[in-house]
């Protein structure tokens, strides 16, 4: 047996860990990142001229349990054609046998890393709402990601926003219209999905993830799980940008409720709570007093309550004026 | 991507097609348990040598029936029972498994061994001696079990991937595939990154086009994967422990 150096054994190591291109449209520039079943890679598509992303499985395996989940990922996204989702744009199977499928490459920044040089509130809050929007479309396509954290939201440098990493996403119900899926494939899907998250599995980040998801309570999920993460990602928006609106607070609060009952029965309703507030509007989750709304309300038309006042004083000193 | 995302459930078994030492080291069929121990010590025998060497500061010759008759041991006191690798790495187990050997049954071993006990791994102990001198070991390593640990598994890593080599040096003789093993050996094995040749110089070289440089380098590193992959597998009881262990093989962990 030859005596292998450190160097060549770190060639072989570097070497080994790339995936296998050969007999692909796709050239590997660097690896982006790596998670629980397999590394991401920027690459050139050859044809399109153009760079995406790949998802790769990192090794083989019997099962073929996490070559389903990564096909089945690639699905879910195929169905989710939305501005704030990252669109897959091909799957397939390495000639070594793993399994990849192609996406955007997103050039942007994770959320937790950009809200940094994001200060004013209404920004990120504005960054919030697209977030509500893309997370409820998916909603409407039956689709539950489970694992909205800001590590998994992209904001690009034009300010789109993208919500990444559906790999542990469950399908919950088929959407009113179909997407391009079939529907044997769909239902093959959803059998899937039943199978790999049974009762008692648990899916999800801490500190993000609903009560009842942590509780493993897969049957009993629904779209208030994915509500209570946004609550926690709002929250997470509000460290660091000064005293914090009562009324946000409490959107914040009302999603984060321990019984799903309490929350927002969407991220749409979510959504919309949010555009009310940034519109200087009453928010569902805050109920105002009287004295409260008529705070709200001259902080909303300050301008237009100036100008009426500067013309009734006007109109008095004149008038006192001419009596005299 | 993440790396803490939590995912439950039961980790996979090993189809039954699949033969792993760690499994066949419990039979009670004698050629089974003798043929999981060439294989274990195959890749872990260098590995322990050089931990008898610079944990224990053995001579040469100690060393040696040291690591003869740790292995014996490991099949004849089902050593590998005990193991499980839901608690520890299997490195870390035989360097526990090591410790144990050497505190508590080395006298009695070498009694036996004196008397005629068997041995049945042939060990190139020379070529071990020469790489603990090729291989720039600090004394340092010997300091905490930890380092030792780091130690062990950067030797096993060497011990797995010389042996991948060696196979797969019969693979591509067999297959009439020299040039490209040829070519593999001189820029993927080649000793000092300062010393390794460009594509183009290799393709002159070997007198071949640089494209074919390429292609024959990903045809070995492909097969270089594989049958690294496939000797780790014998080494593993569990597809959940081969994924792991996989990862820090090939340096692929979660970030």
């Amino acid at each position: 047996m030859n005596w292998l150096s450190d160097d060549a054994i770190s060639r072989l190591q570097a070497a080994s860990a790339l995936p296998d291109l050969a007999g692909t449209r796709y050239r590997i520039i660097h690896r982006i990142g790596s998670g629980g079943m397999g590394a991401v890679y920027l690459a050139e598509d050859a044809v399109l001229e153009r760079r995406v992303a790949l998802k790769i499985l990192d090794l083989p395996e019997d099962s073929g349990e996490l070559a389903t989940r990564l096909l089945r990922e690639a699905q879910i996204l195929a169905r989710l054609e939305h501005p704030g989702i990252v669109p897959v744009h091909d799957a397939g199977t390495l000639s070594d046998g793993r399994v990849f499928y192609a996406m955007k490459f997103v050039e942007g920044q994770r959320l937790d890393r950009l809200i940094v040089s994001v200060g004013a509130l209404s920004d990120r809050l504005r960054v919030f709402q697209r977030i509500c929007d893309a997370v409820a479309f998916a909603h409407a396509r039956g689709i539950l990601h489970r694992d909205l954290k800001p590590d998994n939201i992209m904001v690009g440098p034009f300010g789109e926003v993208l919500v990444m990493d559906w790999g542990i996403a469950k399908i919950l119900h088929q959407p009113a219209a179909p997407a391009a899926i079939s529907g044997d494939e769909a239902r093959d899907a959803i059998s899937r999905d039943t199978l790999k998250t049974g009762h008692g599995t648990i899916l999800g980040t801490p500190g993000y993830m609903a009560p009842e998801q942590a509780r493993g309570e897969v049957e009993n999920l629904d779209e208030r799980a994915d509500v209570y993460s946004l609550g926690a990602i709002l929250q997470f928006l509000l460290i660091g940008c000064g005293a914090t609106p009562r009324p946000v607070a409490a959107i914040a609060l009302k999603a984060m409720a321990e019984d799903p009952a309490g929350r927002y029965a969407s991220a749409s309703e979510m959504g919309q709570d949010i555009a009310r507030f940034l519109d200087g509007l009453p928010v569902s989750a805050y109920p105002e007093t009287i004295l409260r709304k008529a705070v709200r309300w001259g902080s909303r038309y300050q301008l237009a309550i100036v100008l009426v006042l500067t013309y009734l004083v006007l109109r008095i000193v004149l008038l006192m004026w001419f009596r005299r | 991507m993440t790396g803490d995302t939590k995912i439950g459930g039961r980790g996979g078994q090993f189809p039954a097609t699949r033969w792993s030492a760690i499994l066949a080291a419990r039979s009670k069929d004698p050629a089974e348990r003798s043929r999981a121990l060439e294989t274990i010590a195959a890749a872990y025998w260098k590995p322990i040598y050089k931990y008898f060497r610079l944990r224990w500061g053995k001579s040469n010759e100690d060393a040696k029936d040291l690591t003869q008759e740790f292995f014996t041991r490991i099949i004849e006191k089902d050593y590998l029972d005990g193991f499980d690798p839901a608690k520890a790495r299997l490195r870390t187990f035989l360097r526990l498994c090591a410790d144990r050997f050497l505190a508590n049954e080395f006298k009695a071993a070498k009694r036996l061994k004196r008397g005629g006990g068997a041995q049945h791994v042939s060990l190139d102990f020379e070529a071990a001696e020469a790489e603990l001198g090729r291989g720039r070991v600090s004394l340092s390593v010997a300091a905490s079990p930890q380092a030792m640990d780091d130690f062990l598994e950067k030797e096993f890593v060497r011990s797995l991937f010389g042996l991948a080599v060696d196979k797969l040096r019969e693979f591509c003789s067999r297959r009439g595939k020299q040039v490209q093993f040829q070519l593999f050996e001189a820029y993927d094995l080649v000793e000092e990154e300062s010393e390794r040749a460009g594509y183009a110089e290799l393709a002159r070289r070997f007198g071949i086009a640089t494209t074919d440089v390429t292609n024959y380098l990903a045809f070995t590193r492909h097969e270089f994967r594989r049958i690294a992959l496939e000797k780790l597998r014998e080494m593993t009881a569990s597809d959940a422990e081969f994924r792991r262990e996989a990862r820090a093989l090939l340096g692929v962990e979660a970030e």
